[in-house]
C-alpha cells in the first residue's frame, strides 16, 4: 500500500467524534463480519459474524475460552484481527481507528475487573468521562459547563451514586465501582454499550439493581452484556447469542438458546 | 479563583515557595550588603550552592510531574538537564572569543588542540544569548519529543521506559566522551569568562544568578500547579492509576505522556542551563545514567505526587550530600544507597508523607504498569 | 514388537558404551603420546651425552677459536652431532649472543637479552662476576648465511613437525635461494607430514617465480592460488605489477583477488567470532537477569554488583592457593556460584520480598543495594583494580591460518555460557525447581493455590539468578581487571539484551545476546568502539518501536494484558 492511497483512506474516513451523526439506515448498529483472531497458533476467534441492532440488549454467553473478551478487544480496538471486517454503523470502519477513537465516537467498553480511578473522587470520575473536546491542549484550561454538570447529576442519580459524589472511588464497594463504572460510559454519550460481566462479585440485590439498571439503558443505547451468571442473563436477556470456540454456535431467546441440543452438548458435555 | 486553585489550597508549597523567597531576599542581602567579618554573612561559596540547589529542586520538580503525576519513571532525566547545561556552556565558551589560551577569535580551545580549522555548523549562532537560551528549551524539548514520539506510541511503559531511558544517557553520555563530536570530549566546556557582559565570577553576577535560579523555580512550580489541578492534571493521574481505562474513556494517552514529558524535559533543560554558569562547567558526566536515578531518588525522598515534596527532597539529599562528602566522603554512597532501600520500602511517599497521614497514599494503589501483578501486591500486604 | 524394545535399547545402550570407548581410548592414546615424547626429550640428552659428549665438548670449544672457514667446518660437524643442545649454540653463533674467554679450554656462554649468561654445554647459570672475561665470538657475514642454511637444515630434521613446519616458513621469511631450495628438494623426498610438504611447495613456487619461462611463473602462480602468507601475497603483488608479460600480470592479480577473498572471509570468521565472545560474555550477564526479569518481574539493578562479587570471589580465591592457578577457576566458580547467590537471596528476603508488584520501586531499592555493594568493595579491596592471573591452558591463542587466530580464554568462555545457559535450560525443564519457577512465573496465583510456596521460590530462583550472576563474574574476571566498577559498565548492556530478546523467554537470551554481540563487533570498524555502542543502543530503541516485547515475547493470554 503506497502512501496516497493511505492517507486517502484515512481521509476519507469520518473521524467519529462526540455528537457525530451516525448513519445506522438499516437498523443495525455494529457489523462483525468474519472475523478470526489468533495467538500464537490459538485461534480466539473463528470466523465471528454478529449484527447488533440500534437499541438492543444482547447477551453473549459462552463457555471460557470461547472468546468473548476477545471479542470485545476487537470491537473496542484493542486487539487488531486477522481478517474480518467490523462496521459502526453504515460507513465506520472501527478496524482503521484507535481505541480512544473508538471510545470518542460512541462505543463505551466496560471491563471484566472494575476498573476506575481510585485516586479520584466519583465526581471526578464522570468529569473526566464527560463527553467534551479530550485532546491535549484542551484539557488544560477545560472546566464543566452547566449543561455538563447536569448531565453529570442525571447519570449519578441514574446509577445510585448521589449521595456518594464526594467519596473517594477507591472507597467504594464492589458493586458501586462497577456501577460507577458503567455511569463513566454513560458519560460518553455512547451509542453502544459493551459490558463485561457486570454482575460477577454482587450480591442479591446488587444484580439485581444492576439488571434493572442496563435493562432501562436498553433502546436509547444498544447494549452487549457479557455474562456467566445465567439466572441474571435470563432476567433481562431478549435475544442471547451463545458463542463456542470462537464462533457463535447459536442466537435466539433464552428458552430457545437452552433447548438447543449444541448448547446442550457444549455446555454439558455428552 | 485561579490563585485559589494553584497557590492557596496548597499549604506545603506555600510554605517553600515562601522560603524560598525568603532566602531570594535574605542571601543577597547578606552577601553583599553585610561585611565579611560579620557572622551573618553568606559566602559566594555558599550562594552558589545555594543557587545549584534551587537548579536541583527545579530538575526534581521535572521527574515529579512524570514520575509522581504519570508514573513514568525516567531514568534519562539528567540527560535533558545535561542537554540544556551543554547549550548554555556552548554560548559561554563562544564569550570567551579571543581570551582563550590559544587566542583564536572563533574556536574554543578544545578545537585549536584539535587542529580544527573552522567552528562546526552546529556551533552558529551560539554567539548569541537569545539563540542559546532557545536552545536551551528546544534541544531538551526535541530529543523528548522525538524519544517520547517512539516510545509512548510503542506503549513501551513501566520499566522497559525505565530502562531504555537508562539507555539514552548511557548513549549520550558516550558520545559526548568523544572528541570528534565537537563538544570538548572528555573535558567538557569550561573556563567561561563571561555571560551577557558580566564577569561569571563576580560576586554580583553570582547573586543574579542564584536570583534567576530561584525566579525560574518559582515559576515552573506555578506552571506545574496549574497543570495538576487542571482537568489534564487529572487525566494525568488517571493515566498513572489506570491507563487502559483512560483510554477507553477517549483520551489519547499517548499525546498526554508524551506532552508532559516533553513539557518536563524543557523544565529539565532550563535548570542545566541554570546551573552551568553556577559550577563553571558542563562535562559528558552529567549525563551518567548514577545521575539521572539519583536524582530519581531526591524526588521519592521528598515524596512524589507532591511538588513541593521534590523541592524538599532535592534540598534534603544535596544538603546531606554536601555534608557527607565534606566529612567523609566514602560513606557518602553508603548513605545514598541506604536511602534508595529506606525510602522505597519505609517512606513511600517521603518526608512529606510523614506529615501528611491521613491523605491516601499513591502507591497503595496501582501506581505501576504491570495491572495484574497488583492483585498478589494486594494479597502480600493482607497476608 | 514388545520383545523388541528392549532389544533396541541395548543396542543403543552398547552404542553409547562404544562411543565413550572410543573417546576415552583415544584419550589415553593421545596421552601414551605425550607421555613418551617426553619420555624421549627427557632421555635423549643423557643418552647423547654418553656417546657424544667429549666429542661435543671439544667441538664447541674448538667453534670460538680459529680461522672462520675453520670454525665453519666444525659448526657443520657440530650440526651432524645429535644432541639437542647443538640448536641453541649455533643459533647463537648466528645471532652473535655466543659468548667465550680467550683462552685454551674457553668457557662458552649464551647470553639472552637481558645480558644472563647462561653455560653453553651444562645450561648452568653464569654470575656475573664470572662473566667479567667473556667476549663475543666473532662471526662475517659469509658465515652468517653458511650458519643460517645449518641451522634451517638441522630445523628441517628435526623430529617435530611443528619445528620443520616453522624452519620452512621462517626460510620463506627469509626469502628462498638456491641452497634453501637444495635443502628443501632433500627433505621433500622424507617428509611424512602434509602441511610440511605444503609449506616446501610454497618454498618452490615462490622460488619458481623468479624463473625466466613465463609458463613456470605462470605455474607457479597457480601452486600460490589461496595461500595467506604474507611473503607470498608480496611476491604476487610484486608479479602483479611489475611482470614484463601480461599474461601472467593477469594470472597473478587472479591470485591475488582469491587471496583476498579468503583473507576477507576469514576476517569475517573472525570478526563473527568476536562477536560471539562478546555475546557469550553478554550472554552469561543477561541471563541471570532474564530469570529474575522474566519470572518475578523484578528488576534487579544490583545484578552487575552480584557480577562484581563473583569477579571478587574468584581473585580472593586465587589468593588464597597462589600456586594452583590452573585448578583455582574449579573452586571459584562453585564459589561465586554460592556467595553470589547467598548475596542475592539476602537482598531478596530483605528487601525485594516487600516490594512484589511494584517494578520500579524495586528497580530504585535494588539501584541503592547496588550502589552499597560497589562502596563495600572498594572499601574492602581498595578502588584499584585487581588483577586476575590467567591459568595456563586460558592464556595464549589457537592459530588456525596467519590470518586467523582465538584466543584461548575468548574461545572457553564462548564454550562456558553455553554450558551455563543449557545446565540452566535444563534445571528449568527437568527439576522440580524449574516447575515451580515456570508455573509461577505464568501465573503466581494459580501457582500458589495448586501448593506452590511462591516465596520460597522467589528466594530460590533469585539466588539461583545471582548464583549465576557471580559465575559470570568469574568469567569476566579472566577478560578485565577485576575492580568495583566492574558490574556497572555490563549491566545497561544486559539489560538491552534482554529487552531485546524479550523477557522471560531463555532463547530469548541466547540470541538476543548473540545478535547484539555480533552487531557489535560488525559495526566496531566502520564506526569506532563508542560509536558503534551508540549506533547499537539507538538501533535497539527503534527496533522496540517494531517489537515491543522483543524478539521472542512472551506467550498466552497473560502477557496481552
Amino acid at each position: 500500500m503506497n502512501i496516497f492511497s493511505q492517507a486517502r483512506r484515512t481521509l476519507g474516513q469520518p473521524d467519529p467524534n462526540f455528537g457525530a451523526p451516525l448513519d445506522t439506515t438499516k437498523g443495525t448498529i455494529l457489523y462483525v463480519e468474519g472475523i478470526s483472531v489468533s495467538f500464537d497458533g490459538f485461534r480466539a476467534l473463528n470466523n465471528l459474524n454478529l449484527y447488533i441492532n440500534e437499541g438492543e440488549l444482547r447477551c453473549i454467553i459462552g463457555p471460557n475460552g470461547a472468546g468473548k473478551t476477545t471479542m470485545m478487544d476487537v470491537i473496542t480496538g484493542k486487539t487488531k484481527p486477522d481478517e474480518g471486517s467490523v462496521y459502526f454503523g453504515q460507513q465506520i470502519n472501527l478496524l482503521e481507528l484507535s481505541e480512544h477513537q473508538i471510545a470518542r465516537g460512541g462505543i463505551g467498553r466496560k471491563f471484566q475487573k472494575p476498573t476506575i480511578f481510585e485516586a479520584l473522587s466519583v465526581y471526578e470520575n464522570l468529569e473526566l468521562a464527560t463527553a467534551a473536546d479530550k485532546r491535549v491542549w484542551w484539557t488544560l484550561t477545560q472546566q464543566l459547563n452547566s449543561a455538563q454538570k447536569y448531565r453529570i447529576d442525571e447519570v449519578l442519580l441514574q446509577i445510585g451514586l448521589a449521595e456518594l459524589r464526594h467519596k473517594d472511588a477507591g472507597a467504594l464497594s464492589h458493586g458501586q465501582k462497577q456501577w460507577l463504572e458503567i455511569g463513566m460510559l454513560l458519560m460518553q454519550n455512547p451509542r453502544v454499550l459493551l459490558v463485561d460481566e457486570p454482575v460477577a462479585g454482587m450480591t442479591g440485590e446488587e444484580t439485581e439493581k444492576t439488571a434493572e439498571l442496563l435493562v432501562s439503558l436498553a433502546g436509547d443505547h444498544s447494549v452487549i452484556v457479557v455474562e456467566h451468571d445465567m439466572k441474571f442473563v435470563r432476567s433481562i436477556a431478549r435475544k442471547v447469542t451463545v458463542l463456542h470456540q470462537g464462533s457463535v454456535l447459536t442466537e435466539g431467546t433464552m428458552d430457545q438458546v437452552q433447548n438447543d441440543p449444541k448448547v446442550i452438548e457444549v455446555y454439558l458435555g455428552e | 479563583m485561579l490563585t485559589q486553585r494553584l497557590l492557596l489550597s496548597d499549604r506545603g508549597g506555600m510554605i517553600v515557595l515562601g522560603l524560598v523567597l525568603i532566602a531570594m531576599v535574605l542571601v543577597p542581602v547578606c552577601n553583599l550588603l553585610i561585611p565579611e567579618t560579620s557572622s551573618l554573612h553568606i559566602s559566594t561559596f555558599m550562594v552558589t550552592l545555594l543557587g545549584k540547589f534551587l537548579c536541583y529542586a527545579l530538575l526534581a520538580l521535572a521527574v515529579d510531574l512524570i514520575w509522581g503525576y504519570c508514573g513514568i519513571l525516567s531514568l534519562g532525566h539528567g540527560a535533558f538537564f545535561a542537554l540544556g547545561g551543554y547549550a548554555m556552556g556552548m554560548y559561554l565558551m563562544r564569550q570567551i572569543g579571543p581570551r582563550g589560551q590559544y587566542g583564536d577569535p572563533l574556536l574554543p580551545d578544545f578545537m585549536v588542540f584539535l587542529n580544527w580549522s573552522e567552528l562546526p555548523w552546529y556551533w552558529q549562532g551560539f554567539d548569541m544569548f537569545w539563540f542559546a537560551m532557545l536552545m536551551v528549551i528546544v534541544i531538551p524539548g526535541l530529543l523528548a519529543f522525538v524519544f517520547g514520539w517512539l516510545a509512548f506510541r510503542s506503549r513501551v511503559t513501566g520499566v522497559y521506559f525505565s530502562i531504555i531511558t537508562q539507555a539514552l544517557t548511557y548513549a549520550l553520555l558516550l558520545a559526548f566522551f568523544r572528541n570528534e563530536m565537537g563538544f570538548g570530549g572528555n573535558n567538557g566546556l569550561t573556563d567561561f569568562k563571561d555571560i551577557l557582559g558580566f564577569p561569571i565570577a563576580a560576586d554580583g553576577t553570582r547573586i543574579s544568578l542564584f536570583l534567576a535560579s530561584g525566579f525560574m523555580l518559582i515559576i515552573a512550580y506555578i506552571a506545574c500547579r496549574y497543570i495538576v489541578t487542571s482537568r489534564m492534571g487529572k487525566i494525568i493521574v488517571s493515566i498513572r492509576d489506570a491507563e487502559t481505562r483512560t483510554r477507553f474513556c477517549g483520551y489519547k494517552v499517548e499525546s498526554y505522556k508524551l506532552w508532559l514529558f516533553v513539557f518536563s524535559a524543557v523544565l529539565a533543560g532550563i535548570a542545566g542551563a541554570l546551573y552551568v554558569p553556577q559550577v563553571g562547567i558542563i562535562n559528558p558526566g552529567e549525563f551518567s545514567p548514577l545521575n539521572s536515578i539519583e536524582l530519581v531518588v531526591w524526588v521519592a525522598t521528598g515524596g512524589r505526587g507532591t511538588l513541593f515534596g521534590a523541592i524538599v527532597g532535592a534540598f534534603t539529599v544535596n544538603y546531606g550530600k554536601t555534608i557527607f562528602t565534606s566529612y567523609s566522603p566514602e560513606t557518602w554512597l553508603f548513605a545514598l544507597g541506604a536511602l534508595f532501600v529506606i525510602v522505597t520500602l519505609i517512606l513511600p511517599n517521603g518526608l512529606v508523607g510523614l506529615f501528611k497521614r491521613n491523605k491516601k497514599t499513591p502507591t497503595e494503589n496501582t501506581v505501576t504498569a504491570v495491572e495484574s501483578k497488583t492483585e498478589t501486591a494486594a494479597t502480600k500486604e493482607t497476608v | 514388537m514388545r520383545n523388541q524394545t528392549p532389544l533396541f535399547g541395548r543396542w543403543q545402550v552398547q552404542l553409547i558404551l562404544l562411543l565413550s570407548l572410543c573417546c576415552s581410548a583415544s584419550v589415553f592414546a593421545q596421552d601414551a603420546e605425550i607421555s613418551t615424547t617426553a619420555a624421549a626429550i627427557d632421555t635423549a640428552p643423557t643418552e647423547a651425552l654418553a656417546t657424544t659428549a667429549p666429542e661435543f665438548d671439544t667441538l664447541v670449544k674448538a667453534l670460538t677459536q680459529g680461522s672462520l672457514p675453520k670454525r665453519a667446518q666444525t659448526a657443520k660437524k657440530l650440526g651432524q652431532l645429535d644432541d639437542p643442545r647443538v640448536i641453541p649454540i649455533i643459533t647463537a653463533l648466528q645471532q652473535g649472543s655466543l659468548y667465550a674467554e680467550k683462552s685454551v679450554d674457553p668457557l662458552v656462554a649464551i647470553s639472552d637479552n637481558a645480558g644472563n649468561y647462561v653455560n653453553a654445554l651444562n645450561g648452568e647459570k653464569i654470575p656475573a662476576t664470572q662473566a667479567e672475561p667473556l667476549k663475543r665470538v666473532p662471526i662475517n657475514n659469509t658465515m652468517r648465511s653458511q650458519l643460517r642454511t645449518l641451522l634451517a637444515s638441522l630445523n628441517l630434521n628435526d623430529k617435530k613437525p611443528a619445528v620443520r613446519l616453522n624452519a620452512v616458513n621462517r626460510m620463506i621469511a627469509d626469502g628462498v635461494d638456491e641452497d634453501t631450495i637444495a635443502l628443501l628438494q632433500e627433505r621433500q623426498k622424507t617428509e611424512p607430514n602434509e602441511d610440511v610438504r605444503d609449506a616446501i611447495t610454497t618454498a618452490f613456487a615462490l622460488m619458481n617465480l623468479q624463473s625466466e619461462k613465463a609458463s613456470v611463473r605462470i605455474d607457479a602462480i597457480a601452486v600460490l592460488r589461496g595461500s595467506l602468507q604474507q611473503e607470498v601475497r608480496s611476491a604476487l603483488l610484486d608479479i602483479a605489477n611489475n611482470d614484463s608479460d601480461i599474461k601472467v600480470k593477469q594470472q597473478a592479480q587472479f591470485a591475488l583477488d582469491s587471496i583476498e577473498d579468503r583473507i576477507s572471509a576469514f576476517r569475517l570468521t573472525e570478526n563473527i567470532f568476536f562477536g560471539l565472545s562478546l555475546g557469550s560474555v553478554l550472554l552469561l550477564s543477561a541471563i541471570g537477569l532474564s530469570i529474575t526479569f522474566g519470572v518475578m518481574g523484578v528488576i534487579n539493578m544490583a545484578h552487575g554488583e552480584l557480577m562484581m562479587i563473583g569477579a571478587y570471589v574468584t581473585w580472593v580465591v586465587q589468593q588464597l592457593f597462589p600456586n594452583q592457578i590452573a585448578y583455582s577457576l574449579m573452586i571459584a566458580i562453585p564459589s561465586a556460584f554460592i556467595v553470589a547467590g547467598l548475596v542475592g537471596i539476602a537482598i531478596e528476603r530483605g528487601v525485594i520480598r516487600f516490594l512484589y508488584g511494584r517494578p520500579l520501586e524495586t528497580l530504585l531499592a535494588t539501584f541503592g543495594i547496588s550502589l552499597i555493594l560497589q562502596q563495600a568493595a572498594r572499601s574492602i579491596f581498595s578502588p584499584l583494580n585487581r588483577a586476575v592471573e590467567l591459568p595456563e591452558w586460558m592464556s595464549g591463542s589457537l592459530v588456525i591460518n596467519p590470518v586467523l587466530s582465538i584466543t584461548y580464554n575468548r574461545l572457553y568462555i564462548f564454550i562456558f555460557g553455553l554450558i551455563v545457559f543449557f545446565a540452566l535450560l535444563a534445571i528449568l525443564k527437568k527439576t522440580s525447581l524449574g516447575l515451580k519457577v515456570r508455573a509461577v512465573s505464568q501465573n503466581r496465583a494459580m501457582a500458589r493455590a495448586v501448593g506452590v510456596r511462591a516465596s520460597w521460590v522467589d528466594a530460590m530462583t533469585f539466588g539461583l539468578g545471582s548464583g549465576i550472576a557471580g559465575i559470570a563474574g568469574v568469567a569476566l574476571s579472566q577478560l578485565t581487571n577485576v575492580g568495583p566498577n566492574l558490574g556497572q559498565a555490563y549491566i545497561i548492556d544486559s539489560f538491552m539484551v534482554v529487552v531485546f530478546g524479550g523477557v522471560g523467554n531463555l532463547w530469548g537470551t541466547l540470541v538476543g545476546a548473540m545478535g547484539l554481540g555480533i552487531i557489535n563487533k560488525f559495526l566496531e570498524p566502520y564506526a569506532g568502539a563508542v560509536l558503534a555502542k551508540v549506533l547499537v543502543l539507538v538501533l535497539l530503541i527503534l527496533f522496540i518501536q517494531k517489537r515491543p516485547k522483543g524478539i521472542f515475547p512472551q506467550k498466552g493470554r497473560a502477557a496481552a494484558d
